[in-house]
């Protein structure tokens, strides 16, 4: 099923330049992957004489977007790729891992009550070994804890009747928020109240479909997307200003891939999603600043890639440089190499690794006390990977109200 | 003066010359081909690669209709890896209402041809791209046909049967004594060598130049040359050809070819001396742009690749009446009867895809005349590379869309694949598991890898980098060879003693190239005209590497000199005029 409802043309446009597979971080460590130029744009020419033309290698692909910034010609690179693959794919052996991995929704729900004991488990070296052989889960890769209670249960009831304000705006949390890291909608819920915005929910969310099309299922995606589309438009007939969201894979998403999915490109409501540090900048530049502390800390910010794609690393950076005190370094731009569900499958773990090994090597060296990122997957790469340990950047400015 | 022998010499190289050339080898007749430039570089190359059902026909030529689905059908058979079965839509749009669709239909019928009449929406969910707005629409069974590959796989077929080409060869006169046609006088175009091929039947395939070798014999022919401009789109936009369903007009029909559409084409007369005058007028890309869009409407946002246009070889006959007319079907003169001039065959007019059928016309006379008796045989007899075993497809419909693969291969399927599309079955000729280099993939478009380079070379008689592209794709992707043509002239050269004449011939390819962007110069197609002239010129300097300048670039170290600045000028001036003498 194709993941757009219009069928994407933008290869047409590709001037052949090489860009784009110049920055791509896989083809630098595989060379048996032909890189985004002749997978997508080269690929999808020959792909429409017959499917044949399909190239196993394409599976490689991360998704990471990195070669749609380079690209000078707005060609969709990793759409086409994406959608070259759940087009013309023929199914692969790891049915139940893909349909696990990304059902994320779903595995939250069903690790409530048990997470303790599921934590546990996942970390047993039997686990480990059944879950490579028999899933194809790479036995080497940590899985991310399980909160025991989750994000949406502990806001029902500590949080939702202390919601009065004279502004609004709704709470995008996503999967990783609600079930694995709550504290990380705890803080941006202190923050947004700092600045006398009150935080609402969206009355149903579904998980945003990011792990769903980079695991082949289209179709569920695109009804996730349909479903949380509906609750966006409610949230903002509600009065909210609009939603945000702390994740930048969701809120990339929810505002650049849900019109095109779902073949709304005008006066969607997609437009009012924000990823939530370019609507802190844009609060703070009206002069809606709360009272900051110094932080003396020494962090160095990695950018992950979807973040790059959307812009959003200058309003992250900004914003960081609110906080008095921090020692900020931006990190040399690498893909951390995990790209979500991607770096979970035991035949991507060496590339997963490769890529993220120069990323590593800066971290390690560069003796910090935290390392900054948006995203909730790089965040569980770096924190497998290296000694360091990762912080989003809402939680870091929640701090400077605290100390 | 050099003396060649032959039984028979065929002049042209061009589908039809190149199937005569086959036909004669295969009966067993010793068989010389010669062309002026490259095989497939006249009208051949230089057409819609439609394979026709006969279906455009089928309301005002009965004949011809006919004529093609049979040819069709034997193309079919005997040169899977050189035709697509796409099936075509003939449509009917709201202007053209739904009268002709009937006796289209009954048309069909008495020629043979299978139709199948589609409601609006069966034909959208066949053929997405479709006008949306059409009222009613027919199925019939068009194809497409690879000029290119139809003429080499012939002409590879009657080198391995014992036949010589001659290729850059031109005749340039016929030797005739006391009524008979004797032989052919030749010069070679590249070293200006003139020579003599006697022969005892010498058969005219020259196309559009048909008249002009019949002056060599004092011969006249009432040619009408009618012009045809063509544009490529981009990418192939649809899956099946489509038509309109009315009268024969102006750009009513977009064929699928390989990964592009082609929408064609005009018609208007050109003089004798104009034929080799072959730009596309601005007026024609804009009728093609305007029509076109009526059959697929996403056109108008399409990239265009290029502009070309062909000359069709038409024949006028003075009719019984005294009127003119043009006959659209093939013209096969045997001079001997007609003019009482002995060995002497002109074929010509006709289709691209009924060349098979024109040559079994041309040498069934020169047969008679040489006594010989073996009959023909290509109509059932597989060209060289369509002899695609079950695993590699294309036995049966479904598989023929499905099958470009190696079958057992560990080599990417976008590689395997579109060298077994190229070159059927020949394509394990140079595709081999464990040449890592040679599947080393040159154009990034078309993926054409060093081998498919190296085999052409080789094997299917291509000398300069022109030739390489008609007979692999090399440099007719989107970026009309950017990437590509350096990386084919160094592995030209490399194969090759003769570095400079590659160097010559990078030059006159990317000029080929820009001729047929001209004319479209706008949009994404500026774009990458804008961004080749950077690379070509601003990165790699293309315009300074003059040919008497290469020599340096080549050689490590010069060697010492006596020579004054002055006489080296001198050298290099006389250099350069034998260089334009060639
Ligand atoms: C615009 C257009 C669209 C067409 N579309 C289709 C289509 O879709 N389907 C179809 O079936 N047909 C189509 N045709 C018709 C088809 O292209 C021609 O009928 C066919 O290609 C003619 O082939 P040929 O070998 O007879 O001529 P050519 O290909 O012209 O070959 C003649 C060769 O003779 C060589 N020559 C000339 N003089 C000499 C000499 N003195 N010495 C040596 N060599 C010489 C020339 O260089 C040339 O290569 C189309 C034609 C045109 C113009
Ligand atoms: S999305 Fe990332 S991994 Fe995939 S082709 Fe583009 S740059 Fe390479
Ligand atoms: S960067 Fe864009 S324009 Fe350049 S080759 Fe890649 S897809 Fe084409």
């Amino acid at each position: 099923m194709n993941l757009f409802k219009d069928s994407d043309r933008s290869f047409d446009s590709c001037l052949k330049c090489t860009a784009c597979s110049s920055r791509c971080p896989v083809a630098s460590v595989r060379p048996d992957f032909p890189g985004p130029k002749q997978c997508g744009p080269d690929g999808e020419r020959l792909r429409l004489k017959s499917p044949d033309f399909l190239d196993e290698a394409l599976k490689y692909c991360t998704g990471c977007k990195r070669c749609e910034v380079a690209c000078p010609s707005d060609v969709h690179i990793s759409d086409i790729i994406a959608d070259a693959k759940a087009r013309y794919g023929k199914g692969n052996k790891f049915k139940i891992r893909e349909f696990l991995l990304s059902h994320t929704d779903l595995m939250g729900t069903m690790t409530r009550g048990t997470a303790p004991i599921v934590n546990a488990v996942t970390k047993t070296k039997t686990a480990k070994v059944v879950m490579h052989k028999a899933l194809g889960i790479d036995q080497r890769r940590q899985f991310p804890p399980y909160a025991h209670k989750s994000f949406r249960s502990w806001y029902k009831a500590e949080l939702e009747d202390k919601q009065v304000f004279a502004r609004n705006v709704s709470y995008f949390h996503g999967c990783f928020v609600n079930y694995n890291l709550p504290e990380l909608g705890i803080d941006t819920i202190k923050v947004l109240n700092a600045m006398n915005i009150g935080v609402q929910l969206l009355k149903k969310e579904k998980c945003c479909g990011v792990p769903l099309v980079a695991n082949g299922f289209h179709k569920k995606a695109k009804a996730n997307a349909r479903f949380n589309t509906d609750s966006i438009e409610q949230a903002i007939d509600s009065g909210s200003e609009c939603v945000i969201s702390t994740s930048s894979s969701c809120a990339f998403m929810l505002r650049e891939d849900y019109p095109r999915m779902l073949g709304e490109t005008e006066g969607n409501p997609h437009q009012q999603v924000n990823y939530i540090t370019r609507f802190l900048t844009q609060e703070f530049k009206n002069g809606n600043k709360p009272e900051l502390k110094p932080v003396n800390l020494r962090v160095g910010y990695h950018s992950p890639c979807h973040l790059i794609r959307s812009g959003g690393v200058l309003h992250t950076l900004s914003l960081l440089r609110e906080i008095p005190g921090l020692q900020l370094h931006q990190l040399e731009s690498n893909c951390c190499g995990i790209a979500g569900t991607y770096g979970f499958k035991k035949e991507n773990y060496n590339t997963s690794q490769d890529i993220g090994e120069p990323l590593f090597h800066q971290i390690e060296e560069g003796e910090f006390d935290y390392i900054v990122t948006d995203c909730e997957t790089c965040k569980m790469q770096i924190e497998m990977s290296t000694s360091a340990e990762v912080i989003h950047p809402v939680s870091l400015l929640a701090r400077a109200l605290d100390v | 003066m050099r003396r060649l022998e032959a039984d028979v010499v065929v002049i042209g190289g061009g589908a039809t010359g190149a199937s005569v050339f086959r036909d004669c080898c295969l009966r067993g007749m010793h068989t010389i081909l010669v062309e002026r430039g490259d095989i497939a570089s006249g009208t051949t190359g230089r057409n819609h690669g439609l394979l026709h059902s006969g279906a455009r026909y089928a309301v005002t030529d009965g004949h011809s209709a006919r004529e093609c689905i049979e040819e069709n059908r034997t193309l079919k058979k005997i040169a899977g890896h050189c035709v697509e079965e796409t099936d075509g839509l003939f449509i009917s749009l709201p202007e053209d209402g739904l009268d002709f669709q009937k006796q289209f239909v009954d048309g069909c019928a008495s020629a043979g041809i299978e139709t199948q009449v589609l409601t609006p929406e069966e034909a959208i969910r066949l053929e997405p791209s479709v006008n949306p707005d059409l009222i009613g629409a027919v199925r019939i069974p068009d194809g497409t046909i690879d000029p290119f590959r139809l003429t080499s796989a012939s002409i590879l077929d009657a080198r391995e049967h014992g036949g010589t080409l001659l290729n850059y060869t031109k005749a340039v006169g016929l030797i005739i004594r006391l009524g008979y046609v004797q032989g052919v006088r030749c010069c070679d175009m590249r070293t200006g060598e003139m020579f003599e091929i006697y022969s005892r039947q010498v058969i005219n395939a020259s196309g559009a130049w048909c008249h002009e070798v019949m002056e060599y014999a004092d011969l006249s022919v009432d040619m009408y040359h009618s012009r045809g401009a063509l544009l490529i789109m981009g990418y192939r936009m649809n899956s099946m050809v489509i038509n309109r369903c009315r009268k024969p007009g102006d750009a009513d029909i977009l064929v699928p070819g390989d990964t592009v559409s082609v929408i064609g084409t005009t018609s208007t007369h050109v003089e004798k001396d104009q034929l080799d005058n072959l730009e596309v007028t601005e007026d024609e890309v804009r009728v093609l742009l305007a029509e076109g869009s009526k059959l697929a409407p996403s056109m108008m946002d399409t990239r265009i690749l290029r502009a070309y246009c062909g000359v069709r070889p038409l024949v006028s006959e003075t009719n019984s009446s005294g009127g003119r007319s043009i006959s659209r079907g093939l013209v096969a003169i045997d001079h001997a009867e007609k003019d009482a001039l002995n060995g002497l065959i002109t074929i010509t007019g006709g289709k691209l895809m009924t060349c098979r059928l024109m040559a079994e016309v041309a040498t069934d006379m020169a047969a008679r005349h040489l006594g010989v008796t073996k009959p023909c045989e290509t109509a059932k007899r597989a060209l060289p590379g369509a002899n695609l075993p079950e695993a590699m497809g294309r036995k049966t419909r479904e598989a023929r869309k499905t099958g470009y693969s190696l079958p057992g291969s560990s080599i990417p399927n976008s590689v395997a694949g579109s060298a077994v599309y190229r070159h059927g079955d020949r394509a394990r000729n140079f595709m081999k598991e464990d040449s890592n280099w040679n599947n080393a993939v040159v154009c990034e478009c078309e993926v054409v890898t060093r081998g498919e380079i190296l085999y052409a070379i080789d094997k299917l008689n291509a000398r300069t980098l022109s030739d390489l592209r008609r007979r692999t794709r090399v440099g007719m992707g989107p970026c009309q060879g950017e990437m590509c043509a350096c990386r084919v002239a160094g592995l030209l050269a490399s194969s090759r003693e003769d570095g400079e004449v590659v160097l010559d011939s990078l030059h006159d390819f990317v000029d080929e190239r820009w001729k047929g962007v001209r004319p479209i110069l706008w949009g994404d197609a500026l774009r990458e005209a804008e961004f080749s002239y950077w690379v070509q010129e601003g990165l790699l300097g293309l315009s300074s590497l003059q040919k008497d300048e290469a020599k340096p670039l080549l050689e490590i170290q010069e060697p010492e000199s006596e020579e004054t600045q002055c006489e080296q000028e001198a050298k290099q001036t006389a250099q350069k005029d034998t260089h334009h003498e060639a």
